[in-house]
């Protein structure tokens, strides 16, 4: 702790002498109240005099102060709370309330605010993963800020200096702040002084966005009130899950012994165990058994975890309707629900039955969501739920859990798939039951409904499905019940590289480390470096990208702190020295030069900064990043060794051997020794891919679907090849010409054909498609490395056969110059490598093909 | 006489590729292939990548036009689409290839004609530009990579990398169309790069036969039935088939065909032949198409040979002897002026007692016309007489010129026809 005091207190010294400012930190008069137990002394006020400048400030708890940050031109905003210090008087804490300026809200979640944002306007912080307490010595100067009730607009001109701040921030969701909250009281010692959002929820009900009926906003108002009226209900509620991030030792104490908590530990506990234990039969009575007000938490996570913008027209209405509906089900389902949100649900009902025609509309193409996603279903069962409940101790374990699950998932597919196709029994699987009825009802929906809604539909229900299971993504096109009206189209699109499936089967023990390792930088707040190889298209950067978006969510769901992601790939930069610019600008949006941009992120991963997420950086491409000083590789694995960065940097490249081969000892060193490698496919593997983007409908007949990948294993085990040219079979197989006794079915044929585009050598053909004099020049090269005994021959030499050979053919001999076109010619289609053609007779020829494939394609051009 | 003018007109087009065929010849399961996949990105959004393979005028280019014309046809294509072209000649390096991209999609960092911001910049805008894209909303874009193979000698292939990634992942819809001639264009590409390319390839390698050369001939010559004259239209179309059943011209047209069976050869050679046609001469004459073949086919070298001094002629031809000598190794004037006067001790004769100078000033003419060739790159070292040479010509060339050499004296023509100088 002193060191860390030290250290701070140099970096500041330094950080002051550069903006040749010095402050000096004084209490003002004698400690007010002394906590025994915690051996704290509270403060009334602190001095600050800058050194060198008459004059100075105090500061008390209550005035809104700027906190020294990362960025210098926008330091962080915080109301103070109170001000406390140790026996030595060595240490001066405060404790404060944070403000969140616009910059620092995530690039991707600043749509949510569904409004440009002022340039001075700041938000209330109800996040936390930030530690309230700060060094007061961070602090710089007071600030002004003035509450904006939601409807007013902000005063023009606004004043200079002045902040304003009008909704809440809790780093998923704007709020409307509730005005009791910016008042001058200050908070009580006893209480946490973050305030708990009343549940995110209720925030996104209460804060309606995009297009809203005056009816709607009226019902608003009133939602507000009942939510500000819980939020003391739902504080204490809350607590327990921020138990890992209490102020003080005391406080979590306390927390521990909820009984609740007690209670929900048990039940992760008795589920860890059930796991264990055996599988699938647990699992099936867990779905039945366990608790309803889990599946609260899961409801809810659409909209809290939903941290993309959507793009469609109306999908940001569509968006609001989505809990409701979802919820909706739960509750015709006649299931008992949780304690403290029902009554919220029940105000939630009564909305979706005030919707307008149209949006009924909407909420049936909604409706349809479950539908498609048995499998989403079957995951909501499993992994987020679970994951709330653990408790943090356990939560590696829970990590291993989802991916036990995600293998798991494969063989419930089908078992679901199974379900889903007869209507018979289904008593343990209620969400499948709820399928089969929504799909009904959709049928029915599907005439009425216009192109357009379709495209709107799509984007809901894909965002639904984004939200709701852990390891899924949304797949572009129609599940597998359009299959009897559409044909064999929809394959195509699923087959398609971009598409990115609902898991990354034959990848879950790369996917597990990664999310191991990861996850402990995160929770641990350290720092560290992988490296990933391995040849392309096996998967390297999607299973990155997946690890990542479980992490997401799953700190969505408050189980991990939050952190940030930023992602720079070798190949898009034109120079490895950008690589620093866009770190810095996907991080802070600052646009620098190189230079400036390397120095300033030197300066935030070596200062300790009070607000720190950890970053998580991927570095694809690695080796476009080598220079030959290696500086930019050097400060890559630089970075996260330092003290305060909270840096892990996850660095992809295609080659194993990499850091031996090109780093220099110094960088091969940070780099360390963590390293995966990502083996190609397997034909088994590649077989599976496809079988599981395809959901498990029958589209290829088994052989043919062997033979892909077996040919792709055999060749270089990329899952892009593979897919790629079952695309091509399943279009040739669509523009054949239907047999009667064909099945519909990508068979053999096809496939053979789709092989033969991509991979059969065109030399052949192009020798047999070439012109007799062409074909002559060839065998005039044959016949001349023959006489020779070389592989090499100039275009004279070779031209005194070809003259020959023309005599003995009855041709015409060609002149000198129409021998060099015909020579050309062969030259620029590569049958034949050429040296440069201003050597003109002198140039040497050679083949560029194996004799033996000239005379084969001659020979049966023969015959 | 005046509804004549247009004849030569339409079918100049029609050679200088300034028309379109109605239905391109040969390739029509190519043209559906790829105007399907075309429609494909720009009506569903679909992704893709595709190179077009074949040999130099076998019709890449025409293809593309027509599945592009085609394309532009549908209904809602036309306005959505987004074409951007590209030429491997032009673009050299990708800087200013990722100008001209963002010059052409009109993005916007251009003003006017003129882009801004720096290669690192564009490269960042015009990735972000397509990443927002997505499937539904963004307008298609179609990048046209003609000479494809040239891009792939870019530094890194970044430009192909960020183009085919865009195509494999779920950004705005984009179809990366390159057209190369070389059949091996895949092995220049980088793996990663190539991890990306979806393998598509469509071979566009002509098995025509002469048969149908020979039709698709008197279809270039014949005019458009929409002509305004019909009693001209008949005459002309029926003198064409008239021409094509010609022996004289059958051979031409064969050896023309046995040489090489594109269709731009062609054209040159039918163009020429066009040019003779006027008002007062209505038709094509065989042997307007034998005087055309010949002009192509007229060895170029040959053609230097025939305005060479005697003086020069004579230095060839003791280079021809010195390379049957030694069998094709090179020489320095030093050895060819010795040959030179060895010829003129024989003949005792003095008319072609010149200088040693002025024999160099002839030697160096030579050099000049690249008839022959300093062996090593190195000219400045050594001392010029004592350069080693080499004769570009071929013997064959060097007698068939000495036919044609106007009024050569006759001791020459023997020296070059005797063995041994």
């Amino acid at each position: 702790m002193q060191h860390s005091v030290q250290s701070r207190c140099k970096i500041m010294v330094r950080y002051f002498t550069r903006l040749r400012v010095r402050r000096v930190y004084k209490w003002d008069g004698t400690p007010s109240s002394f906590d025994r137990k915690l051996k704290t002394y509270f403060f009334d006020s602190l001095n600050i005099s800058v050194e060198g400048q008459p004059g100075m400030t105090t500061v008390t708890p209550g005035q809104y102060v700027l906190i020294e940050g990362d960025n210098e031109d926008n330091p962080f905003v915080a109301k103070l709370l109170k001000f406390f210090g140790d026996e030595s008087n060595q240490q001066k804490k405060a404790l404060v309330q944070w403000f969140v300026r616009v910059c620092e809200v995530p690039h991707n979640k600043k749509k949510l605010l569904g409004r440009s944002p002022h340039p001075q306007e700041v938000f209330y912080y109800l996040g936390h993963t930030c530690d309230n307490e700060i060094d007061a010595e961070s602090i710089l100067n007071t600030v002004q800020v003035q509450y904006v009730p939601v409807d007013a607009p902000f005063p023009e001109p606004g004043i200079k200096d002045t902040l304003y701040v009008k909704l809440s921030w809790d780093t998923k969701t704007f709020k409307d702040l509730d005005p009791a909250l910016m008042q001058d009281t200050p908070v009580p010692a006893s209480t946490p002084p973050r305030l708990k959002p009343a549940s995110p929820r209720a925030g996104s009900v209460s804060r309606t966005r995009g297009p809203v009926s005056a009816s709607k906003a009226g019902n608003n108002e009133a939602e507000s009130v009942h939510s500000a009226a819980k939020l003391s209900a739902s504080k204490t509620l809350s607590t327990k899950r921020r138990g890992s991030s209490g102020v003080t030792p005391g406080v979590r104490k306390k927390l521990q012994l909820s009984p609740e908590k007690i209670m929900s530990r048990k039940d992760g506990l008795c589920e860890l165990l059930d796991e264990e234990v055996d599988s699938e039969k647990a699992l099936v009575t867990k779905l039945n058994s366990s608790p309803r007000s889990l599946h609260h938490g899961y409801s809810l996570s659409p909209v809290r975890s939903d941290h993309r913008p959507p793009n469609s027209l109306g999908g940001d209405m569509l968006l609001g309707m989505a809990p409701l509906i979802l919820e909706d089900e739960v509750f015709e389902a006649g299931l008992p629900t949780g304690t403290a949100k029902t009554p919220k649900k029940r105000q939630a009902t009564p909305r979706r039955k005030a919707t307008t025609p149209s949006r009924r509309k909407d909420s049936a193409m909604t409706a349809r969501e479950p539908s498609l996603g048995v499998l989403a279903e079957e995951d909501s069962e499993s992994s987020p739920m679970q994951l709330v409940v653990t408790s943090s101790r356990s939560k590696r374990k829970s990590a291993q859990l989802v991916a036990s699950r995600i293998r798991k998932q494969l063989n419930l597919m089908g078992d679901a798939q199974e379900l889903h196709s007869d209507d018979g029994d289904d008593d343990c699987f209620t969400p499948s039951k709820k399928d089969l009825h929504h799909s009904s009802e959709e049928d029915l929906e599907d005439e009425e409904v216009s192109k357009s809604e379709e495209t709107a539909g799509k984007t809901t229900r894909g965002r639904l499905r984004r939200a709701s299971t852990t390891p899924a993504r949304t797949p572009r096109k129609p599940p597998s019940k359009k299959v009897g009206s559409l044909g064999t189209s929809w394959r195509r699109p699923v087959l398609h590289v971009s598409s990115v499936p609902e898991s990354l089967p034959c990848r879950e023990q790369e996917f597990q480390d990664i999310y191991n390792f990861v996850e402990s930088k995160v929770m641990d707040g350290t720092g560290g470096c992988m490296y990933i190889s391995g040849v392309p298209g096996t998967g390297k950067t999607a299973t990155v990208h997946e690890v990542i978006r479980c992490l997401q969510h799953a700190s969505d769901m408050d189980e991990i702190p939050t952190f940030r992601f930023v992602e720079i790939n070798g190949m898009k930069m034109t120079d490895p020295h950008q690589a620093y610019v866009q770190i810095l600008q996907k991080l802070t949006d600052q646009k620098a030069t190189a230079d400036h941009a390397a120095a300033l992120l030197e300066k935030m991963f070596s200062n300790p900064a009070p607000k720190k997420e950890t970053t998580v950086l991927l570095v694809d491409e690695l080796d476009l990043l080598w220079t030959r000083k290696q500086n930019v590789m050097y400060n890559l694995f630089d970075w996260p060794t330092r003290r305060h960065a909270r840096l892990v940097v996850l660095t992809i490249a295609n080659t194993m051997d990499l850091p031996e081969r090109i780093m220099i000892n110094r960088v091969a060193s940070r780099l360390g020794l963590t390293r995966m490698s990502f083996q190609p496919y397997s034909f088994k593997q590649l077989q599976q891919i496809i079988t599981s983007r395809l959901n498990k409908v029958k589209a290829f007949e088994e052989d043919a679907l062997q033979l892909v990948s077996r040919k792709v294993a055999a060749l270089s085990g990329d899952a892009r090849r593979c897919l790629d040219i079952c695309r091509r079979a399943t279009e040739i197989c669509e523009h054949s010409a239907p047999q009667p006794s064909s099945t519909g079915l990508v068979g053999m044929s096809h496939v053979m054909e789709a092989l033969d585009e991509m991979f059969s050598s065109s030399y052949i053909t192009a020798i047999r498609c070439a012109s007799v004099q062409e074909q002559l020049f060839l065998r005039a090269v044959l016949a001349e490395f023959r006489r020779l005994g070389l592989e090499e021959a100039t275009f004279q030499q070779v031209f005194v056969q070809h003259r020959a050979l023309c005599r003995v053919e009855g041709l015409q001999p060609l002149s000198v110059s129409e021998g060099l076109a015909v020579c050309q010619r062969l030259g620029a289609c590569r049958l034949l490598l050429l040296e440069a053609s201003r050597l003109d007779v002198l140039q040497r020829v050679r083949l560029n093909v194996s004799q033996d494939d000239v005379l084969y394609a001659l020979k049966a051009d023969r015959a | 006489n005046f509804a004549r003018r247009p004849l030569s007109l339409s079918e100049k087009q029609r050679f200088c590729h300034q028309r379109l065929p109605e239905k391109p010849m040969g390739i029509e399961s190519q043209h559906k292939h790829l105007l399907e996949l075309l429609r494909r990105t720009a009506v569903h959004g679909e992704s893709n990548s595709v190179l077009i393979v074949g040999p130099r005028g076998s019709g890449k280019t025409m293809l593309l036009k027509c599945v592009l014309r085609d394309l532009l046809e549908v209904k809602d294509v036309n306005k959505n689409v987004l074409q951007v072209h590209l030429n491997g000649l032009l673009q050299t390096d990708d800087r200013i290839a990722l100008k001209e991209i963002t010059r052409q999609l009109n993005l916007e960092n251009v003003v006017g004609d003129k882009v801004f911001g720096s290669f690192a910049e564009n490269l960042a805008f015009l990735l972000e530009a397509l990443k927002k894209g997505d499937r539904s909303s963004s307008r298609p874009v179609l990048f046209i990579l003609d000479e494809f193979d040239l891009f792939a000698h870019h530094k890194n292939q970044t430009l192909l990398y960020n183009l085919l990634d865009v195509s494999q992942s779920a950004q705005a819809p984009v179809a990366v169309i390159g057209l190369t001639c070389r059949l091996d264009v895949l092995e220049l590409l980088e793996k990663r790069v190539k991890s990306r390319f979806s393998h598509r390839q469509i071979h566009l390698l002509s098995s025509l036969s002469f048969r149908q050369y020979l039709d698709n001939v008197i279809l270039q010559l014949s005019l458009p039935p929409d002509f305004a004259d019909a009693k001209f239209f008949e005459e002309w179309n029926d003198s064409i088939k008239r021409l094509c059943k010609d022996k004289s011209v059958v051979d031409v047209l064969e050896k023309h065909y046995n040489s090489s069976k594109d269709f731009r050869s062609l054209h040159l050679l039918l163009m020429l032949v066009l040019s003779q046609v006027s008002v007062c001469k209505p038709s094509i004459k065989p042997t307007d198409l034998l005087e055309a073949s010949r002009v192509c086919v007229a060895d170029s070298k040959a053609n230097i040979l025939h305005g060479l001094s005697v003086l020069e002629l004579c230095l060839i031809i003791a280079m021809k002897h010195l390379s049957d000598i030694y069998e094709g190794e090179p020489f320095n004037f030093q050895m060819v002026h010795n040959e030179f006067k060895k010829f003129l001790q024989r003949k005792s004769q003095s008319i072609y007692n010149f200088d040693k100078p002025v024999v160099m000033k002839a030697f160096e003419h030579l050099q000049q016309l690249e008839l022959i060739k300093s062996v090593d790159g190195s000219t400045g070292k050594i001392h010029k007489e004592y350069q080693l040479m080499k004769l570009m010509l071929d013997h064959n060339q060097i007698m068939e010129a000495l036919q044609k050499y106007p009024q050569c004296p006759t001791d020459v023509k023997q020296w070059a026809l005797s063995a041994f100088g």
